[in-house]
């Protein structure tokens, strides 16, 4: 099953390999990892998106608990949560009814089309994976030039919330 | 510690570093110098209150260190230099990672100015170190030296001990600042947990006066946690029977009639098979290893499980547990011994009486027997001989093959912190640097390094260190010219094809010993042996390599053989 683990650690040099290093030294999978530091400077949060059985997800945690760096982490998929990614899509758009078509996607999907050249886009587009990955196939007949995505952010809804 | 800990002037980060390990009250380091770290080692020079060990490669160094943890209930702590120094150290560290040693491996780096630009000797010291150690640094100012030797010292010891490694770059070592030693420190990312949950506890008690056939499992962790005497009382009260793994030996006294000897892929027969039947299984401080559980599809089929262990991520993790409490190992035992006599309720008397009638009978296979009569040496026997002569007394380390199973079944553990071996790496070449360290812990304690002539080899130069600090060691070569162990499992597993299990070529032991300036002596007859042991104890002043050439052919019995369950083992 997947699930998506928040992680709250010392911003410092290392403890993003660390973690990274976990995963890959364990055998466990790592589907996307994100990380910034949060308005304390001195903390990153990482989000994780991983799946496996819940014995294994049971031992990701208890592994990331175990290193020092880390200071806490909430697995979100036992809460009700908000997940959202964020995709920069680059397509040629040499036509002008191509140039319709896309701005037409684009509005359909509510991104917002950030940067425009004579024969290309960048559309910015968040929500979901999977409507990413929708609005992707509906792009489809265009030559898509290049695709940013940046892995899942998360964070519970209401009460529920990871801070130290 | 007070006098050390604070001064009003600056001085060097090398000095900073010398002043750090006295305030933590260390007396010795064993290490080996180099360019990074050459202030530190005249830093070293210029006091006299941490003495240094000069080992003759830095694998010994750690080694060492961990003997001298191991056996002692003090930190070990290393010195090398950047590059290869750091690169031969992983070895050690790594096993101090898997048998969780507390120890502080000092590395030195490049200068800062220069890290990242491939200098001279320069590797990635934290990279490289950083999935087998509990944790690591890099100290960048020196502002941030003595805080970060306190945090390793910190870490190292606390919760599931472990290596921590501090990679000190040459510029750092020479910078000067004011000296402060913190006499605490809060880590907010790090905060073991030492008591046991309360509601745990109750429900553990309940679950272990509901069993009818009981078995007590306890590991390394009992070592580790001090928790001998309070395991001693706890399983003495119930009357249950109880086994340890090969890194808890002496956690439980061998001599005790509830003991079943160790259990295992070469455990006892009984210690397995009660396991196997048992119905309520106690894991306290072990971590149900798969040398341990054997196929785990198989293991202890039918019992419900209590774990005790101080790391949340052992438990669960091999085996799932119906009641796991996670605390440190002493005070959960005291709190489970609370909680038995608070209870009021006993062990149900008349189904343990059932069940030790039925472990007598597997008691009764005899499953570590071996020929008595044979003309040849018998490796087992020359570990009993050294047990008898020793009166169980002797601090005993071991390598890793056949040798080590036969000490492990042999040599009777009575107490904690005797047994010196690797476990979870499993590393040849440890024995003489793990006993080296075990000497400087108890100088005059009788240390034992129980060996074969392939382990023996892959730290053989430290010969030369002890014939320098004169260290007595007694070395028992069980010499049978095999990879034994490899030898064993092409035996039984690959039709007899004995590929590269043959130590052609060996060198000449006793000459080898005199070249490095101590005694030697071959032992070729079964009669020879005990007089042989005796003479070697009688050199309390001399390091004495008995080299006794063994019974070849001998096998390491009874076996769980891979895929098996606990109750499949192959007897003799």
């Amino acid at each position: 099953m997947r699930h998506i683990i928040s992680v709250l650690l010392e911003n410092e040099a290392g403890a993003l390999s660390r973690v990274a290093g976990l995963f890959s030294a364990r055998g466990y999978n790592i589907e996307s990892l994100t990380v910034a530091p949060t308005d304390d400077p001195s903390l990153s949060r990482m989000t994780i998106v991983t799946s496996g059985s819940d014995e294994i997800v049971e031992q990701i945690t208890k592994q990331l608990n175990k290193l020092i760096d880390v200071i806490k982490l909430l697995d979100m998929t036992a809460y009700p949560h908000i997940e959202r990614e964020m995709a920069l899509v680059k397509v040629r758009v040499p036509e002008a009814a191509d140039r319709e078509e896309a701005k037409r996607l684009a509005d359909i999907f509510r991104g917002r089309i950030i940067d425009v050249t004579h024969d290309t886009y960048v559309v910015e587009i968040t929500g979901e994976g999977s409507k990413l990955d929708a609005f992707l196939e509906a792009l489809q007949p265009f030559p898509v030039l290049e695709v940013v995505r940046s892995g899942v952010m998360g964070i519970a809804r209401g009460d529920v919330s990871l801070q130290i | 510690m007070s006098e050390t800990a604070s001064s009003s002037t600056a001085i060097t980060g090398a000095e900073i570093f010398c002043r750090s390990l006295q305030a933590e009250g260390v007396e010795v380091v064993f290490g080996y110098p180099g360019g990074a770290v050459l202030h530190i080692y005249d830093a070293l020079y210029r006091q006299d209150k941490v003495s240094h060990v000069l080992v003759r490669h830095e694998q010994g160094a750690v080694h060492a260190a961990e003997g001298y943890a191991k056996s002692s209930d003090k930190p070990g702590v290393a010195l090398v230099t950047s590059g290869p120094g750091a690169t031969n150290a992983i070895t050690g560290i790594a096993d101090a990672y898997m048998d969780s040693v507390p120890l502080v491996v000092f590395t030195g780096q490049v200068p800062t100015s220069l890290i990242g630009n491939d200098a001279f000797q320069e590797v990635d010291t934290v990279g490289i170190t950083r999935p087998c150690v509990k944790h690591n640094f890099l100290v960048k100012d020196v502002k941030d030296l003595a805080t970060t030797i306190k945090k390793a010292f910190y870490v190292a010891t606390t919760g599931r001990p472990g290596p921590v490694v501090v990679d000190i770059p040459k510029d750092v070592t020479a910078d000067s600042c004011e000296f402060e030693y913190p006499e605490s420190i809060h880590m907010r990312s790090y905060n073991p947990v030492s008591k046991g949950h309360t509601g745990q506890i109750r429900k553990a008690v309940e679950l272990i006066l509901s069993a009818k056939q009981p078995m007590i499992y306890t590991g390394g962790g009992v070592i580790l946690g001090k928790g001998s005497e309070a395991l001693t009382e706890f399983t003495r009260k119930l009357g249950y029977p109880i086994t340890n793994t090969l890194m808890g030996l002496g956690g439980y006294p061998a001599s005790d009639k509830q003991y079943l000897g160790m259990l295992g892929m070469h455990g006892t027969y009984e210690a397995n098979m009660a396991m196997h039947h048992a119905d309520v299984l106690i894991a306290i401080g072990a971590r149900f290893d798969d040398r341990v559980t054997g196929n785990i599809e198989k293991f202890c089929p039918h019992a419900k499980i209590v774990h005790v262990d101080v790391d949340p991520s052992s438990i669960s993790k091999n085996v799932k547990v119906d009641v796991p409490i996670v605390g440190e190992v002493e005070p959960v035992l005291r709190e489970l011994i609370k909680g038995l006599d608070e209870n009021g309720g006993k062990p149900d008397a008349e189904a343990l009486a059932t069940w030790w009638k039925q472990i007598e009978e597997w008691q009764a296979q005899d499953c570590l027997k071996y020929d008595q009569n044979s003309e040849l040496i018998k490796p087992q026997y020359v570990v009993q001989k050294f047990w008898e002569l020793t009166q169980g007394e002797a601090f005993v380390t071991s390598d890793v093959g056949q040798h080590q199973m036969w000490a492990a079944q042999f040599y009777r553990f009575d107490k904690p912190n005797r047994w010196i071996n690797s476990g979870g790496l499993g590393t040849m070449g440890v024995g003489l640097p793990f006993a080296m360290g075990v000497q400087f812990a108890h100088p005059d304690a009788t240390v034992g390094c129980i060996t074969g002539e392939a382990s023996i080899q892959m730290c053989i130069q430290e010969l030369s260190t002890c014939f320098q600090y004169q260290l007595p060691l007694k070395i028992l070569n069980l010499n049978n010219r095999y990879l034994g162990m490899v030898r064993q499992w092409q035996e039984f597993f690959y039709q007899g094809r004995y590929a590269m299990s043959y130590m052609d070529a060996l060198p000449d032991f006793v000459k080898l010993a005199e070249a490095y300036g101590h005694v030697g002596i071959q032992v070729t007859q079964p009669g020879d042996v005990e007089g042989a042991i005796k003479e070697a104890l009688a050199q309390k002043e001399r390091l004495v390599f008995l080299d006794f050439i063994t019974d070849q052919s001998e096998n390491v019995y009874p076996m769980i053989p891979a895929g098996a369950g606990q109750n499949e083992m192959i007897l003799v």
